[in-house]
């Protein structure tokens, strides 16, 4: 067996990998959302920022603002999903990932629940991919502000997948 | 600072939302259960930089905005918040086109107020996007 790749350049791969994925979609950099990885289990954050407010009395986040959130994090979770598989299995290299143009899913539909108040505070968003075929995928979100167990929004949303040119 | 959703004149409803404000929305029309809002393309709002296509979330805050106006001009309207909000993407806005939304609010309970609302880009004919919501609905003479 060869010996176990070490951990810093594991490390390097996937964080390279996540942040041209990110970088990439000029919209999220305007929201102010970034993503922190723990392994292969993505959370998006997003900052508070005076410009997110939709109503200044209460005063409470836009919801589109929060919509905005939950579509970035699904659409993040979703090319990410694809990018890791072709990434530990060996077909995407970092050499070659910087030359592959980037394929994102597309929304087909998206429904947003507001449960909520969007505080004037930082937000968190977890997707998860519920099913994903060769065209079509399915993807459920989440988030939250100060407590995971109290979401202050959900969605689900549809995505038709970008075609691979190998596989 | 006045309550931006007690006030559905149509420049204070708009300059009050600081994220509506941010995206460049325009309030071109409202009033009796209707409201269009219109927003111009920016590199800034792009969500596939290879497309140069305009993101839904941005689709989706014109909108949802854009719903809300509606509401607040139904006769006796007082306050409103987005309870749900479904949006079908139908094809690309062409990048470098405005975007107008266009919101009717059809049906009035007690409670609840309820939307529906197209986008479309130069091409008028043929939406980008359309949605159905239900928002809260409270009135002044609850109060």
């Amino acid at each position: 067996m060869p010996p176990p790749e070490p951990v810093q350049e594991v490390k390097h791969r996937r964080d390279t990998a996540l942040r041209r994925l990110v970088d990439a979609i000029p919209y999220a950099g305007f929201l102010g959302i970034g993503f922190q990885r723990h392994g292969d289990e993505l959370t998006g954050v997003l900052p508070y920022d005076d410009m997110l407010i939709g109503n200044p009395v209460l005063p409470a986040l836009h919801g589109g603002v929060i919509a905005s959130f939950l579509e970035v994090t699904a659409i993040v979770e979703l090319s990410w999903a694809m990018l890791w598989e072709e990434l530990e299995s060996g077909r995407l290299t970092l050499d070659t990932l910087t030359e592959t143009p980037l394929r994102l899913p597309r929304t087909i539909d998206f429904t947003v629940d507001y449960l909520r108040t969007g505080l004037p505070r930082d937000g968190y968003a977890r997707a998860r991919v519920n099913r994903s075929g060769r065209r079509y995928a399915s993807v459920h979100v989440e988030a939250w502000q100060d407590n995971r167990a109290r979401l202050f929004a959900q969605a689900t949303g549809h995505f038709l997948m970008p075609q691979r040119d190998h596989g | 600072m006045s309550d931006p959703t007690s006030d559905p004149t149509p420049r204070s409803f708009i300059n009050a939302l600081p994220f509506a404000h941010a995206l460049g929305m325009v309030l071109e029309h409202v009033g009796e259960g209707r409201a269009r809002i219109s927003m111009d393309w920016d590199p800034r709002f792009v969500g596939d930089p290879t497309t140069g296509v305009i993101h839904g979330g941005a689709v989706s805050a014109l909108m949802d905005t854009c719903g809300g106006a509606a509401v607040m001009s139904c006769p006796g309207a007082l306050t409103t918040a987005t309870i749900d909000l479904r949006i079908d993407y139908m094809r690309a806005a062409t990048p470098g086109q405005r975007i107008t939304a266009q919101a009717h609010c059809y049906h009035v309970t007690r409670n609840v107020a309820f939307v529906r609302a197209t986008a479309h880009d130069a091409d008028a004919e043929h939406p980008v996007a359309a949605a159905t919501g239900a928002f809260t609905f409270t009135r002044k003479e609850d109060r």
